[in-house]
C-alpha cells in the first residue's frame, strides 16, 4: 500500500522485525482484508464461480510457482502436474473419509513428495536442462495418474475411463462445506495462511539463500549455502504450494478432479502469470493470477459488445483466439520493457507517492 | 518378427521427421542459445499457410513460395521485434518469450482455421502405400523421410562448407569472442531465425502430409524436445540419431506394450527417456559440457 515511513522509529528488535513496520502498511492490509470479507455478501454466483473462488485458489499455485521461480530460480515448466497430483491425492483421501484439512494438507504432502522426486536432477542441472526435467513430470505425471487412480478408488466413484473422480462433499468440523460462499471462506483462509507462511519464509534464511541461488549458484555454494538442499527444499515447497491449491480447485472450483485439466496448458499460463505478475514478488503472484483470470472475461465482454455494435457475431473461437494473441504478445512485451512485472509498476507506484510532493 | 519390422520401419520414417522437428531448435540453441518453444506453432503456421495456399486454388509451386515467403517474415520480424531487445535477459525470459510467441501463432491459428478451415496439405504427391517384403509404408512419409534426410545435409553443408556457416560455429564456440571479431550477431541470429522457420516450413509441409493440417502440429513440436535433449543441444548428428531412436522406441514398445496398459504410451516414454537422459547424461550424447566459473 501507498505510505511513508516518516516518523515511524522502531526502538525494540520486535517492531523492527514485523512483517509490516508501519501503521499505514498494517491498516491498509487490515482493510484489504475487510474488503475480502465483504465482497461475497455483494457477489453474484457468476462472481463467485467466475472470478473469486478460481482467482484464491490459483493464487495459492502460483505462489508456489513464485518461490519456486521466482526466489530460488528453479523453473518449472510442470507445475500443473503437481496441482493434480495434490487435488487427485486429496479426493482419494476424502473418499476415505480423511477429515477435509488433513486431506488437503496430506495433498500438499503428497505434492511435495513427488516434486521432490522431480526436483532430484536439480543437483546436477539447471536453468532449461532443469525446465526440461520438470516438462518431462508435466507429461509423465498425468499419464501415472490416469493409471493409478483407478486402481485406488472404489468401483462406482470414477467415471470415464477412471482418471475422472468426484470427490464427496468435504466438511470441516462437521459443518458441510457447500454454497459457493463458505466455499469462498474456506479458501480465503487457506490462502490467508499460505500468504503470510511464503511472506515471512522469503525473509528468512531459507528466502535469502534461494536468492542467492537465484543470482549465481555456483557463488552461492562458494559462500557456504547448500545449495542441493535448498534446491529441493524449493522443489517441496512449491510442489508443496501446488498440491493444496489443486485439492482446493478440485473441491471448490472444478468439483471434480479431471486429469485433463491439469495440462501444460495450466503450467505455462501459471509461468505467464508470475511473468506478468512480477517474478520474485508475493504480491505479484497476486496481480498475475488475477490477470489470467480477468483477462478472458473482459475480453469476452468486451469483444462481443464491439461486436454487437459493429452488428456481428463473434464466435467463441475468435475470442479464444485473440485471447491467446494478447496473452502471448503482452508476456513477450511485458519481458521486453519490464522483466519484473505488474509488481514493479506497482513499486514505481509507491516510489512515487512516498515522497510526493518533493522530489527526493 | 514381421510386427516387429513394421513397428521398427515405420518408427525410423516418424525418428527422422521428429528430427527434423529438432533441426530446428538446434539451429537457433546454437547461435543464440535460445530453447525455442514455439517450434510446433512455427510448423503449424507454416502448413496451415501452404494448405490455404493450395486451398485457393494456387499450384504446388506457389503454395510452397507462399510459405517461404510467410516465414521468412515470420523469422525476420520475431528476431528484429522480440529476441534482439532480450539480448542479456536470463533463461527463463527467453524461454518464456518463446512460449509467448507460440500463444500468439496459435491465436493466429484459431482465428485463421476459424475462417478458412483447411485440413489437408495438396501437394499431388503419391498417397498410395509401398509394399516391400514384409512391411507396408505410405509412399508420402518415405518422401518426408527422405526429404528431411536431405535437409539435415543442406544444413550440415552450409556451416562446414560456407562462410556464414563458419561464423555461426565461431558464435556457437564463444559469442564474444566471435563478436570482437567483427561477426554480426544481429545479422546472425536473423539468419537462424530465418533458417529455423524454412526448417519449421518442410516439417509443416511433411507433418501435414501425414497427420493433416490440424493443432496436432503444435504438439509434435514438443516432441521435439526429448530428442534434443537426449542428442545435445547443440548438435544436429545427435538431433538426428536421437530422432530416429526416439522415434523407433515409442513405436516398437508402444507397439507391444499399448494393448497391455490400455494406450498413451507415444505421449509419455519420450519424455521419460529424456528424464532418464538428464538425470544420468543431463548434456545428452553429443551435447557440449558447460563449465562454470564465477
Amino acid at each position: 500500500m501507498i505510505y511513508r515511513e516518516t516518523g515511524v522509529h522502531h526502538t525494540t528488535y520486535r517492531t523492527d522485525m514485523a512483517l509490516f513496520r508501519v501503521p499505514l502498511a498494517r491498516w491498509s492490509v487490515a482493510g484489504l482484508l475487510v474488503v475480502a470479507v465483504v465482497i461475497p455478501f455483494f457477489a453474484t454466483d457468476y462472481w463467485f464461480s467466475a472470478i473469486l473462488i478460481p482467482f484464491l485458489t490459483f493464487t495459492i499455485a502460483t505462489l508456489g510457482l513464485n518461490l519456486m521461480t521466482g526466489y530460488a530460480g528453479q523453473v518449472s515448466l510442470g507445475h500443473a502436474a503437481f496441482i493434480a497430483v495434490g487435488g487427485y491425492t486429496a479426493t482419494i483421501l476424502l473418499i476415505y473419509d480423511i477429515p477435509f484439512l488433513a486431506a488437503v494438507v496430506l495433498g500438499g504432502l503428497m505434492a511435495a513428495l513427488v516434486g521432490l522426486v522431480f526436483g532430484i536432477p536439480s543437483a546436477r542441472i539447471k536453468g532449461l536442462y532443469l525446465a526440461m526435467a520438470t516438462l518431462a513430470a508435466q507429461f509423465v505425471l498425468p499419464w501415472a495418474i490416469s493409471r493409478v487412480v483407478p486402481l485406488v478408488v472404489p468401483t462406482g466413484l470414477a467415471v470415464a475411463g477412471g482418471d475422472t473422480v468426484y470427490p464427496p462433499r468435504p466438511n470441516l468440523f462437521g459443518l458441510e462445506i457447500d454454497s459457493l460462499f463458505e466455499r469462498y471462506f474456506v479458501s480465503l483462509a487457506i490462502l490467508v495462511v499460505m500468504t503470510v507462511f511464503a511472506m515471512n519464509l522469503v525473509r528468512t534464511r531459507v528466502g535469502r539463500a534461494w536468492v542467492a541461488i537465484r543470482d549465481h549458484d555456483v557463488a552461492a555454494k562458494i559462500l557456504g549455502v547448500n545449495i542441493t538442499h535448498y534446491k529441493l527444499l524449493a522443489f517441496a515447497i512449491g510442489s508443496f504450494y501446488a498440491g493444496v491449491s489443486g485439492a482446493l480447485m478440485v473441491f471448490f472450483y472444478y468439483g471434480v478432479a479431471h486429469v485433463g485439466e491439469f495440462n501444460l496448458d495450466l503450467s505455462l499460463k501459471l509461468l505467464g502469470a508470475i511473468i506478468i505478475g512480477g517474478l520474485g514478488s508475493i504480491i505479484g503472484s497476486f496481480f498475475g493470477t488475477a490477470f489470467i483470470i480477468l483477462l478472458p472475461i473482459f475480453l469476452n465482454i468486451s469483444l462481443t459488445f464491439l461486436g454487437n455494435a459493429a452488428g456481428f457475431q463473434v464466435s467463441s473461437g475468435i475470442i479464444a483466439g485473440i485471447e491467446n494473441i494478447v496473452f502471448g504478445a503482452l508476456v513477450v512485451v511485458l519481458l521486453i520493457v519490464e522483466p519484473l512485472g505488474l509488481a514493479k509498476f506497482w513499486q514505481n507506484v509507491k516510489d512515487y507517492f512516498r515522497l510526493w510532493p518533493f522530489s527526493y | 518378427m514381421d510386427f516387429f519390422l513394421e513397428l521398427f520401419v515405420n518408427g525410423l520414417l516418424t525418428g527422422v521427421l521428429y528430427a527434423l522437428i529438432a533441426l530446428g531448435l538446434v539451429l537457433i540453441y546454437k547461435a543464440s542459445s535460445v530453447l525455442n518453444l514455439a517450434v510446433g506453432e512455427m510448423a503449424l503456421l507454416a502448413s496451415f499457410v501452404v494448405a490455404l495456399a493450395a486451398n485457393f486454388g494456387a499450384p504446388s509451386w506457389l503454395a510452397i513460395l507462399a510459405g517461404v515467403v510467410v516465414m521468412v517474415a515470420f523469422g525476420y520480424f520475431v528476431e528484429r521485434l522480440a529476441f534482439r531487445p532480450l539480448i542479456g535477459q536470463p533463461v527463463i525470459s527467453l524461454i518464456m518469450a518463446t512460449v509467448g510467441i507460440a500463444l500468439f501463432l496459435r491465436g493466429i491459428y484459431f482465428i485463421l482455421s476459424n475462417k478458412w478451415p483447411v485440413y489437408l496439405v495438396d501437394l499431388g504427391l503419391p498417397v498410395d502405400s509401398l509394399n516391400l517384403g514384409p512391411v507396408s509404408l505410405l509412399s508420402s512419409s518415405v518422401v518426408g523421410g527422405l526429404v528431411a534426410l536431405l535437409l539435415f545435409g543442406l544444413v550440415g553443408y552450409i556451416y562446414a562448407r560456407t562462410r556464414t556457416g563458419l561464423a555461426l560455429r565461431a558464435v556457437s564456440d564463444n559469442q564474444t569472442v566471435a563478436l570482437s571479431l567483427g561477426i554480426s550477431i544481429d545479422h546472425l541470429w536473423a539468419v537462424v531465425w530465418i533458417g529455423a522457420g524454412l526448417v519449421a516450413l518442410v516439417s509443416g509441409i511433411v507433418w501435414g502430409q501425414r497427420i493433416g493440417v490440424q493443432f496436432g502440429i503444435a504438439i509434435l513440436g514438443l516432441k521435439g524436445l526429448p530428442v534434443v535433449f537426449l542428442g545435445g543441444l547443440d548438435s544436429m548428428v545427435g538431433a538426428l540419431l536421437a530422432g530416429i531412436f526416439i522415434g523407433v522406441a515409442e513405436n516398437v514398445v508402444a507397439g507391444y506394450l499399448d494393448p497391455l496398459i490400455g494406450g498413451g504410451t507415444k505421449e509419455f516414454l519420450p519424455f521419460f527417456i529424456m528424464l532418464i537422459a538428464l538425470w544420468v547424461r543431463p548434456y545428452g550424447f553429443f551435447g557440449r559440457e558447460i563449465i562454470e566459473r564465477v
